[in-house]
């Protein structure tokens, strides 16, 4: 969590691999791995994820030829067999139902005429396809009204477990009703100015930010 | 015909060859397509199945422009009448050069009328009710000099429904004229991909005349090629008549690509639409000239044209003239002319998911181009060209 212009959504670019940004200093790694090296495709293989804030509307590309492309692309990387056809259907329909996807938004263009929730819950059926081990989820709550709220919530619970972590950037205390988060940092003029536990969104939620940034100036 | 020729050929005398000062050929240098001697172009050997190959066709070949009967099938077909522009029975003859001295006004085609006046080789087909199949003409080349001229004469009659398919990299250097006359409620689907070879030069031309409720749907795929002239002239003369023209060109290096339309809307409540998309890369050029002009009778005329390019690089080109001339009060003309990069965003989105930039690239492209092949009805003809787009990028993608 952090103020506005705190650099939330720049460190999740950055760690991702968007362009047109330079790191000066500091590392980052995955799995051992150093992050800053790679493409963002070799970043995604190697089990990073980001949900976008604004996912990307793309004209032409069907959302089912994109999932499965991304699919394989990173099995290829990996190194394992790309999933047959039949198989990734399988697969795609159980994970596209539980997020109340339909088969019509699965064959339409990717994101072209989703409304703003169904483009978050299309960011996380992405997540629940390929099973990323590090997940950052930028304000994904954004946009969302209660019951689509939920529905990402779960999504993302249900994707919970050992050795995969999440990274959840959102403004709102709202969404931790839903995703019990284990560690809450403060985000400041790009530093992690406090971090704690459930407790210190609360705090935040209830006083703002301002006696937070009072305690570091 | 012997006089047709004649006209066609003072009409090109009155008119000369095409020239670089020349307002239509501002952008494609006509030179390559009027030299005495013509220049070779190097056979590209295919290693896969022909387009069209999975079709239910009736095919007639082309050996470096001349008809060649063992090749093709027998000629006969339900409701349908072909033969050989030599044998071209007397409503062909009478039709001869006729949509193409037509298509002279305003705008000179001196290829069109050398074309008429001297060529010798072509298909005559006219069609009554629904063709059971396609017409497939298949361009076959042999030699690397061979310099080639056809000219088709197609008349579907009153409520009929033709399609036609051409393929094939024809000759070293191709000069066609296809005058497409449709009667009323007639029907023309007409799907075409231009040859490969990289060094090939062709000029073609469809000049097309539309009666009332008629169709007119054309599409052309254009991969390779040192230089392509495309010109379609269409005259909307009978009421809600339907004209739809589509292209999809992708061009590597030494490529260019001119698509040159001209729609005249002479009746009411008719719809012309225009889909051109091109991809350029390595130093390649694409030209579009499309032009609607809407006569001061034609009320409700409904004009679409949207001409596209992507430039892949620094070093590619494309050179857009839209043009609407509307004499009418009350119609809707739209359009749009286009040239950008790849969208980085885009890429950036489908690589987070781990698609390689290549690979990213491919899909936008393709996503790109679809626009265009989106315009052909018969789906699986669609997917046969989408399959040989898929594979020119996959191609220089290893």
């Amino acid at each position: 969590m952090g103020p506005n212009g705190s650099g939330k959504s720049t460190l999740s670019y950055v760690l991702s691999g968007r362009a047109g940004y330079e790191v000066t200093q500091g590392s980052a790694t995955l799995l051992g791995q150093d992050l800053l090296d790679m493409e963002p495709e070799e970043r995604a293989a190697l089990g990073l994820f980001l949900a976008f804030q604004y996912p990307v509307e793309i004209p032409g590309v069907g959302n089912m030829t994109f999932l499965r492309t991304a699919v394989n692309s990173q099995r290829k990387a990996r190194g394992e067999d790309e999933l047959s056809a039949g198989e990734f259907l399988k697969d795609i329909r159980a994970k596209a139902k539980s997020l109340k996807i339909d088969a019509e938004m699965l064959k339409r263009p990717v994101n072209v005429g989703f409304s703003g929730g169904e483009k978050k819950r299309n960011e996380i059926l992405q997540m629940a396809m390929l099973e990323p081990k590090m997940c950052i989820l930028d304000e994904t709550d954004s946009g969302l009204d209660v019951d689509a709220m939920k529905l990402v919530a779960e999504g993302v619970n249900a994707l919970r477990s050992e050795g995969r972590s999440f990274l959840v950037i959102t403004h709102y205390q709202r969404l931790l009703d839903h995703i019990k988060p284990d560690v809450v940092h403060i985000m400041a003029d790009g530093r992690i100015i406090k971090s704690g536990g459930p407790e210190l969104a609360i705090e935040v939620e209830n006083n703002g930010y301002a006696d937070l940034l009072a305690e570091v100036a | 015909m012997e006089a047709a020729r004649k006209s066609a050929l003072a009409r090109l005398q009155a008119m000369g060859l095409p020239q670089r000062r020349d307002e239509y050929w501002k952008y494609t240098r006509p030179d390559l397509l009027i030299t005495e001697d013509v220049a070779p172009a190097e056979l590209l050997i295919l290693d896969e199945a022909p387009l069209f190959d999975t079709v239910e066709r009736l095919k007639i070949v082309f050996v470096d422009g001349v008809f060649d009967a063992d090749a093709s099938d027998d000629l006969s077909m339900e409701g349908v009448e072909i033969s050989q522009l030599k044998d071209a029975p007397d409503w062909a003859q009478s039709l001869y050069g006729v949509l193409e001295e037509n298509g002279q006004t305003p705008v000179k085609r001196p290829l069109a009328a050398l074309n008429s006046a001297k060529a010798t080789q072509g298909i005559v087909i006219r069609v009554f009710g629904k063709a059971s199949k396609p017409v497939s003409l298949i361009y076959v080349r042999k030699s690397e000099t061979s310099d080639v001229m056809l000219h088709h004469i197609i008349r579907v009659e009153k409520g009929a429904d033709l399609t036609i398919l051409e393929n094939g990299p024809a000759a070293a250097r191709l000069n066609t004229v296809m005058e497409v006359d449709i009667a009323d409620k007639g029907a023309f689907h007409h799907v075409r991909a231009m040859g490969r070879d990289h060094a090939r030069r062709a000029a073609t031309h469809i000049f097309g005349r539309l009666g009332h409720e008629s169709t007119f749907k054309s599409f052309t795929m254009t991969v390779n090629g040192k230089l392509t002239r495309n010109e379609v002239v269409l005259e909307l003369t009978g009421d809600d008549a339907i004209a739809h023209i589509a292209g999809a060109a992708m061009g590597d290096g030494d490529f260019l690509h001119d698509d040159t339309v001209f729609i005249t809307h002479d009746s009411l409540n008719c719809q012309s639409r225009q889909v051109f998309k091109k991809v350029l890369r390595n130093g390649a050029t694409g030209v579009f000239q499309g032009k609607i002009l809407v006569k001061a009778g034609a009320q409700k005329t409904d004009g679409y044209q949207m001409s596209q390019s992507l430039l892949l690089d620094g070093d590619s080109q494309f050179y857009g003239k839209p043009e609407l001339e509307i004499y009418a009060d009350d119609v809707l003309c739209s359009h749009g002319s286009t040239t950008g990069a790849i969208d980085d965003e885009a890429m950036f989105y489908l690589q987070s998911r781990g698609v390689s930039k290549a690979e990213a690239q491919d899909l936008l492209v393709l996503a790109f181009l679809d626009a265009a092949v989106d315009e052909i009805e018969d789906a699986a003809i669609a997917d046969d060209i989408r399959s040989r787009l898929e594979g020119w990028l996959a191609r220089r993608r290893d």
